[in-house]
């Protein structure tokens, strides 16, 4: 069988990859046709852990027509057609992006929706959110309708966020009631902030209507003028502009308010600084209805790494100080923090391969996310597996009001199992994505995804080495 | 000895040994700069590209006669007249022009870290000539020159920075030079213009002058731009000349054997008065001279030069 094919270098470990819908990894009953089968695929053996209902045992999960049918204490008689066995594996919902950049339409060069659908898959997501800052932007129905189509042939599901306001021009609201009927799962203005307050009231307003979540990107454009990393002492001493953490506070404080006023929802996107994770505390506290998440680069990478001129690690919010980065552990270990996302943003080679100052903001993230939590939370006693998975599946799925990130009975067959002891060396040039912008190149990282099964089909799969 | 490393890209990291051994070197070619023939073979051969995407008049005459002075072959670009403004980026135009047999570049750039950058596409040794507000280690080396050879020393010595630090490579430059070299610095500016935890690089900073130059034995007096105003980090130059204008009744706080130093072009009558930056203690043009002296020496050890100079 193909899984016990051994990589020809060891550089190559672990990056063994292989297409996936062909051959299976076993037949529990090889003399008889499907028909004869209860279920399409089991997954034995594995460590399956649901956040929602608390569940942390192995157990055998049999799912069929793309629904999640039995969940049995292992050697259980029932049989599938296709077998995966999941011993010293860690099985999970299908994990869920709810801030992805797929750059179709307008920018099919850097990724498209089946490239990032792959990219998904590849890092473990079943379920990715795309953002609107698309050329042109998803602010009206007819780009939803277009981002659907191309998601039927994306080997996850696609759900797009809308754009707050018209081209994001931050003036007049979009059509949401339009963009609700086609669907999409939030709006956002991502990328940039709503920066009047009159319109980001009469978003949070309209929007409660529809219970439909709005994302705010917060920053003061004013603030953040000219700035291309975070103020300290690095830019202090490389002379570059800075974005001062006040910039992201002051929007975080502003948009609080606003949410309080008119008892809407807020979801604060991509949070990176001490303050922004004091006000949301604060905030939730007194009841208001914000969540938030939090990126893996935040988390992990601090403006340190900036002195290499890395344009990679050039993001916005920009990478913070140590002392933020630890913060944000914090937040999420305190559950401030709900959940985290990707804010994967692929740009080209030609792109990021300029001055500094020059260079777009943003990093791939999605083949990485899961391995950093597992490298940089879990590993290391921040957050528990439980509540890792938490803030990538149920979390999530409940601010989005998504049919999604749970393993019981009758749900969508969504799983992810991932190898926890796998150690492997981030090489982007093997990603998925069509970017490769990842200051991640070269590091090691613990724990990768094993398979992962949109619907009832396996969609990525690794082999055992 | 020799140089660590081919490039020179700024004086942060840099060692009071290696700092040492340029300013040594610069001494001998000063030496030669004031023989009757000025020019000596040394680089005969030796490619060098001044890639100039900044207006500079100072910087770069001083590259181009330190370059010609050691024979080098020497090749001037400028924006103007570059494929930058079709739309060619910066790493097809440096491959292009290394293409063309080129051995050493010397940049000057607005943006922070060009000169590393150029250093991760080429494989010739790139000499930063002043990037973004981030270095311009030849100004730092050649203004250490001009303080040692006053006072035969540098340890010690108290050294003030005034004027706009928040936007100056030559601050950071100067600071890290004479950190290394052993100098009590300290900076002086509008809170506006003083980057923030700039007293992190070891220094103290100041937003009022008579302390700052209370027995201070060097003032370094930077340019303060126009541009300043503008993006309101200055109501006005009138009111920066008053609070911060180096005027010759502020120096007597300055110890006996005081200096003035200015890495030009200087605004006269806004960050110093005509008299003190033309006065007895002024040593703005020797740094202009030494300026030669140092980018020789600086050119010939990254060429693999090992100190000795016929």
């Amino acid at each position: 069988m193909n899984r016990n094919k051994k990589s020809e270098s060891p550089s190559q470990e672990s990056v063994l990859k292989m297409s996936l819908r062909g051959p299976v990894w076993g037949r529990s009953n090889p003399g008889k046709s499907k028909s004869d089968l209860d279920f399409d695929i089991a997954v034995l053996g594995g460590r399956v852990i649901d956040p929602e209902t608390k569940m942390d045992r192995i157990v055998d999960i049999f799912i069929h027509n793309g629904v999640i049918k039995r969940i049995e204490k292992p050697k259980s008689k029932l049989r599938a057609e296709e077998v995966i066995d999941a011993k010293g594996m860690i099985v999970v919902p299908g994990l869920i992006d709810m801030h992805t950049h797929l750059r179709e339409p307008g920018r099919e060069d850097e990724e498209t929706i089946y490239t990032g659908s792959c990219a998904a898959v590849a890092g473990g997501f079943t379920s990715i959110c795309c953002m609107p800052n698309t050329h042109p932007p998803i602010d009206n129905q007819e780009t939803v309708k277009f981002i659907y189509e191309k998601a039927k042939s994306a080997k996850c599901k696609i759900y797009p966020i809308g754009c707050v306001t018209k081209g994001q021009m931050g003036e007049e609201l979009t059509e949401i009631y339009d963009l609700v009927q086609a669907d999409v799962v939030a709006i956002s203005d991502d990328g940039k902030p709503v920066s009047n307050p009159q319109v980001m009231r009469n978003a949070l307003e309209y929007s409660r209507m529809f219970n439909l979540l709005v994302i705010s990107h917060c920053e003061d454009l004013s603030l953040s003028a000219g700035g291309v990393m975070h103020e300290g002492f690095i830019s202090t001493s490389l002379g570059m502009c800075g974005i001062p953490s006040v910039a992201e506070e002051i929007m975080i404080a502003r948009d609080i308010k606003l949410a309080e006023f008119t008892k809407a929802r807020i979801h604060i996107a991509h949070v990176s600084t001490e303050g922004s994770v004091e006000l949301i505390r604060q905030a939730k506290k007194r009841g208001v209805k914000v969540t938030c998440e939090a990126t893996p680069h935040h988390f992990t990478l601090s403006h340190e790494i900036i002195k290499t001129f890395d344009t990679n690690a050039k993001v916005n919010p920009p990478l913070r100080t140590k002392r933020d980065v630890e913060t944000i552990k914090k937040g999420l270990k305190d559950g401030t923090i709900d959940c985290i996302a990707t804010d994967h943003a692929p740009h080209s080679i030609e792109e990021k391969e300029v001055e500094f100052d020059f260079a777009p903001c943003g990093m791939v993230g999605l083949e990485t996310a899961l391995s950093l939590v597992i490298t940089e939370l879990i590993d290391k006693k921040v957050l528990s597996w439980s509540q890792a998975i938490a803030k990538l599946t149920i979390n999530p799925a409940r601010i989005l009001n998504l049919n999604a990130g749970r393993i019981k009975k009758d749900s969508p067959a969504d799983v992810t199992i991932i190898d926890p002891k796998a150690s492997w060396v981030v090489d982007p040039s093997l990603f998925q994505s069509k970017s490769k912008n990842s200051p991640f190149g070269g590091r090691r990282l613990k724990g990768k995804v094993f398979c992962t099964i949109v619907d009832g089909k396996v969609e990525s799969r690794e082999f055992r080495v | 000895m020799k140089l660590r490393s081919k490039h020179l890209l700024g004086l942060e990291g840099m060692s009071e040994e290696e700092i040492a051994f340029i300013l040594d070197t610069a001494e001998t070619f000063k030496e030669i700069l004031s023989r009757p023939i000025r020019i000596v073979p040394t680089l005969r051969g030796v490619g060098i590209v001044n890639l100039f995407y900044e207006p500079s008049t100072r910087t770069r005459i001083s590259f181009e006669l330190a370059e010609k002075r050691l024979s080098a072959e020497v090749v001037n670009f400028s924006t103007s007249v570059s494929s930058v403004k079709k739309g060619e980026t910066l790493k097809d135009t440096v491959r292009n022009i290394e293409a063309m047999k080129i051995d050493m570049v010397v940049v000057r750039h607005q943006s922070s870290g060009v000169p590393y950058f150029l250093t991760q596409c080429l494989n010739a040794s790139i000499i930063n000539a002043g990037d973004g507000a981030h270095e311009h280690p030849t100004q730092g080396l050649l203004d250490l020159f001009t303080i040692r050879e006053k006072y035969k020393r540098i340890k010690g010595l108290k050294v003030v920075i005034v004027g706009d630090i928040k936007y100056s490579r030559v601050a950071r430059s100067n600071i890290w030079g004479l950190k290394a070299m052993g100098a009590d610095v300290s900076v002086c500016g509008p809170t506006t213009l003083l980057p923030i935890e700039i007293e992190k690089m070891g220094i103290k900073a100041y937003s009022d002058l008579d302390q700052a130059l209370e027995g201070a034995d060097v003032v370094n007096v930077l340019r303060i731009q126009l541009e300043r105003q503008k993006g309101g980090l200055l109501p006005s130059l009138r009111e920066y000349t008053n609070k911060f204008g180096i005027t010759k009744e502020r120096l007597n706080r300055l110890n006996e054997n005081f200096t003035i130093m200015h890495p030009g072009p200087i605004n006269r009558g806004v960050e110093i008065t005509p008299e003190v930056a033309d006065g007895p203690h002024s040593v703005i043009l020797d740094q202009v001279t030494n300026g030669v002296a140092i980018r020789m020496a600086v050119l010939y050890l990254l060429s693999g030069g090992e100190g000795k100079v016929e």
